[in-house]
């Protein structure tokens, strides 16, 4: 019984993803996807979940030492796309990812390279703050000690130090090291995640929509933490605020239903958009 | 007190279902009235404010007035009903007695004067009786069929013009304006604080009972000698001539005893339930998990009495002949056994709690900890396991408190004598079993012998009831942080 229920519903969404690739014909991106000496460079990304198709053939660089957001309607697949930068699509049962991404040259999806290990390199910060149980000096000594980056307590201590300084946390938090972190603020445990992250000394932070559950004040320190950020990582960052995306990124990429439909410089984006849907979505008559 | 018990068992139970047969049809007959008065009382309500469409004047809808003259038409009726078959053969027999001879009463023992009641019903139902019938047996036996035939149809009368009754008055009152609603709701309301109650006073019984019994031991035996004495022999002289049976009442050694058994069944259940518990969520495929936890569970739905033969029949004599190749002397009974088949008992426990606590944890602690590249082992061992810990050692208790207070297992597989010694390869016995050897066979009820045993049940409650008590806390909390 169940299995024939499975199989019907594997029919129509088999059916419907026909459908969906006779009605839209693959769609060429906008705008210069490529910049020059990139960190990492991703060429006909597809993502399918089982038989559903997410992402259709993106073609995107991302620079070094830039923020690109990532904006578009709901559902449209920016979360997806992030998720494979750092291969936590994996994590997903029945997600295929094809297409190459490399990070400085060096295929992510290679059999021989260990995720964990790529993890380590590419960061993720998520929409909800998710600190570990644990106390806030646990919460960044997390990665480090996995990873075995330090030799000894002091240097423990000391990165520890530095990261939280790196995210702004460290004057509210330096005499309260040894606390929960799951008792702080939400703009602090989000910045808390982002010393995590830091902590492990990655080259790309992916952040999806790491402000979405903050308050403006909160949402305004972060922002300038990721201007700051710039300076050593590559950031992308998913959003859903047009303003942030404006504020915070020197590229911006447009997504819609699954496609890349453009890319550019984020003043060029915003002020002159080149495609139909681009100028729609971000006049607010869509999405 | 002995009663001549198939003959009273035999009147009773036809005596029991006659009045069945004739009680089911004046209960199906309550149940068309109780229909009727939902019918009658929706109609009324909808004619009252003239038709369908115009409910909307009611305060109620028609449903609830329908359910309130349903429910006034039933209750009363069957409370009624319920009453004169449990008390109306008491009233019976109390009145064929009343008009029986007095030579016919003098003199009987107890006994004797229930066997002549009994008699009496059995001879009235036509069933065997035990004395010559003689014809004042026959006249009372009459008597009682008479009477039984009156109570019947007084029933019957009763019954029905109380639900008639009850409906009429209900359709009497039926105005746009009845609250019958909140009427309904209150009278469930209150039906169901009936109910709930019965199972908390049955409790409270229960608990009081042990309770006094306990105080009367202690009132024999001094707590202090109980709690800390280190011989239990609780054998009583049953004549004062009796030798070797002075009855000691120390405690210690059961306590010892019950707590190496908990002891060896957590060292099996902790390690193997944790660690299942672990692969099953954080490891096993969807297709393997759909049959390895059921299956898992099939462990907690086999009968304890079963577990016990494995104990007793199985395990023991390996245990034994395992000890005896390597040179170790084992009792035939040794707790080991008790203990390692108990804990096969409890695996379940403690593998589908902390399966349920590890799911628990939010899957964003998972992706926190994979995003900054930890390995699933890494993120299981320094995230979940320490996230999920409290439910899991709440988990852990609970389990404990269900091995303290296991029975069939340790009858079966542990001894008897009461050894004050922690060797789990010698025979050790538990509370539970000393309770079960107390109460067996012939006893008086205020020995202190018997006694002891409500003393030992009293402990085991409480001792159970804290941990379920500080478990149950620590699991609630353990949920709230996750809210
Ligand atoms: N785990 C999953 N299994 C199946 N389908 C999924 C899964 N995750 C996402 N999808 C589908 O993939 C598409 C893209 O989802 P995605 O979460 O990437 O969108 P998004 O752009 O991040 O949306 P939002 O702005 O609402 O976060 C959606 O149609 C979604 O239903
Ligand atoms: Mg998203």
């Amino acid at each position: 019984m169940n299995t024939m229920v499975e199989t019907m519903n594997r029919v129509t969404d088999a059916l419907s993803a026909v459908e969906l690739a006779q009605e839209r014909a693959f769609c060429q991106t906008v705008g210069d996807f490529t910049v020059p000496n990139p960190r990492m460079t991703c060429r006909d990304v597809e993502v399918w979940y089982g038989p559903k198709q997410a992402i259709r053939r993106v073609n995107l660089d991302i620079g070094r030492n830039e923020v690109l957001s990532m904006i578009g309607p709901s559902g449209c697949g920016k979360s997806t796309f992030l998720r494979c930068l750092n291969r936590m699509n994996d994590t997903i049962p029945g997600c295929r990812v094809t297409g190459s991404i490399k990070l400085d040259g060096q295929d992510i999806y290679d059999k021989k390279l260990d995720p964990v290990l790529l993890r380590a390199r590419v960061g993720m910060v998520f929409q909800k703050p998710n600190p570990f149980p644990k106390s806030i000096y646990e919460n960044v000594a997390y990665g480090p000690r996995i990873h075995g980056l330090t030799n000894s307590k002091a240097e423990l201590d000391e990165l520890v130090e530095t990261s939280l300084r790196k995210a702004g946390l460290w004057d509210e938090v330096k005499d309260r090291l040894d606390q929960p972190g799951t008792g702080l603020s939400g703009g602090q445990q989000q910045r808390l995640c982002i010393a995590r992250t830091i902590a492990v000394a990655p080259d790309v932070i992916l952040m999806d929509e790491p402000c979405s559950a903050l308050d403006p004040i909160a949402t305004a320190i972060i922002e300038e933490l990721i201007d700051e950020l710039r300076a050593n990582y590559s950031i992308v960052i998913v959003t859903h605020s047009m303003q942030q995306a404006a504020r915070v990124s020197q590229r911006t990429a447009y997504f819609h239903l699954g496609d890349l439909i453009e890319v550019g410089e984020t003043n060029q984006i915003f002020t002159n958009p080149q495609h139909k849907l681009t100028e729609d979505y971000i006049t607010g008559r869509f999405g | 007190m002995r009663l001549p018990m198939p003959a009273l068992g035999i009147g009773l139970l036809a005596l029991i279902l006659t009045m069945a047969m004739s009680s089911w049809l004046l209960f199906l007959s309550v149940l068309l009235i109780m229909a009727l008065a939902y019918q009658l009382g929706r109609r009324r309500a909808i004619a009252q404010v003239g038709g369908p469409t115009k409910i909307k004047r009611l305060h109620s809808l028609p449903a609830y007035h329908g359910l309130y003259a349903a429910l006034w038409a039933g209750i009363p009726a069957l409370f009624v009903m319920g009453l004169w078959i449990g008390f109306q053969d008491q009233v019976i027999i109390a009145q064929v007695i009343d008009a029986l001879s007095p030579t016919q009463i003098e003199g009987l023992s107890p006994g004797q004067f229930n066997l002549l009641i009994s008699d009496i019903r059995n001879l009235a139902t036509g069933n065997i009786v035990s004395a010559q019938v003689t014809s004042e047996l026959q006249a009372a036996a009459d008597h009682y069929n008479r009477l039984r035939a009156l109570s019947r149809i007084a029933m019957w009368v009763v019954v029905l013009a109380l639900a008639l009754g009850a409906t009429l008055m209900v359709w009497l009152q039926i105005h746009p304006s009845l609250r019958a609603r909140n009427r309904v709701e209150s009278i469930t309301l209150a039906i169901m604080i009936v109910f709930s109650s019965i199972a908390i006073l049955t409790t409270l019984g229960i608990v009081l009972s042990v309770v006094f019994e306990s105080i009367r031991f202690f009132k024999l035996i001094s707590p202090l000698e109980f709690f800390f004495g280190l011989t239990w022999s609780p054998q009583i002289a049953l004549r004062a001539d009796q030798v070797g049976a002075s009855g000691a009442f120390g405690a210690v050694p059961l306590f010892v005893g019950t707590l190496v058994i908990s002891v060896i069944a957590m060292l099996v259940a902790v390690p193997i339930g944790l660690l299942s518990a672990i692969y099953l969520s954080e490891y096993a495929s969807r297709r393997v998990r759909a049959v390895a936890k059921p299956l898992l569970e099939v462990l907690a739905g086999i009968p304890t009495v079963v577990y016990g033969f494995f104990a007793a029949l199985t395990v023991a004599p390996f245990i034994r002949s395992l000890g005896a190749w390597l040179g170790l002397d084992v009792a035939s009974e040794s707790a080991l056994a008790a203990g390692l088949v108990m804990g096969i008992m409890i695996i379940p426990f403690v593998s589908s709690l902390s399966d349920d606590v590890i799911n628990a944890v939010p899957q964003a602690m998972r992706d926190g900890s994979y995003a900054l590249g930890a390995t699933q082992s890494e993120t299981i061992r320094r995230v979940i396991i320490p996230a999920a810990l409290p439910g899991i050692i709440g988990g852990i208790l609970l389990a404990v408190s269900r091995a303290i207070g296991e029975t069939m297992i340790v009858v079966m597989a542990a001894g008897l004598s009461a050894n004050l010694s922690i060797n789990p390869l010698e025979s050790l016995t538990t509370v539970t079993v000393q309770i079960v050897t107390l109460l067996t066979g012939d006893q008086e009820f205020d020995s202190p012998k018997t006694l002891a045993a409500f003393a030992l049940g009293l402990t085991l409650f409480v001792v159970t009831l804290a941990l379920n008590v500080v478990a149950l806390s620590i699991v609630r909390k353990y949920r709230e942080q996750y809210e």
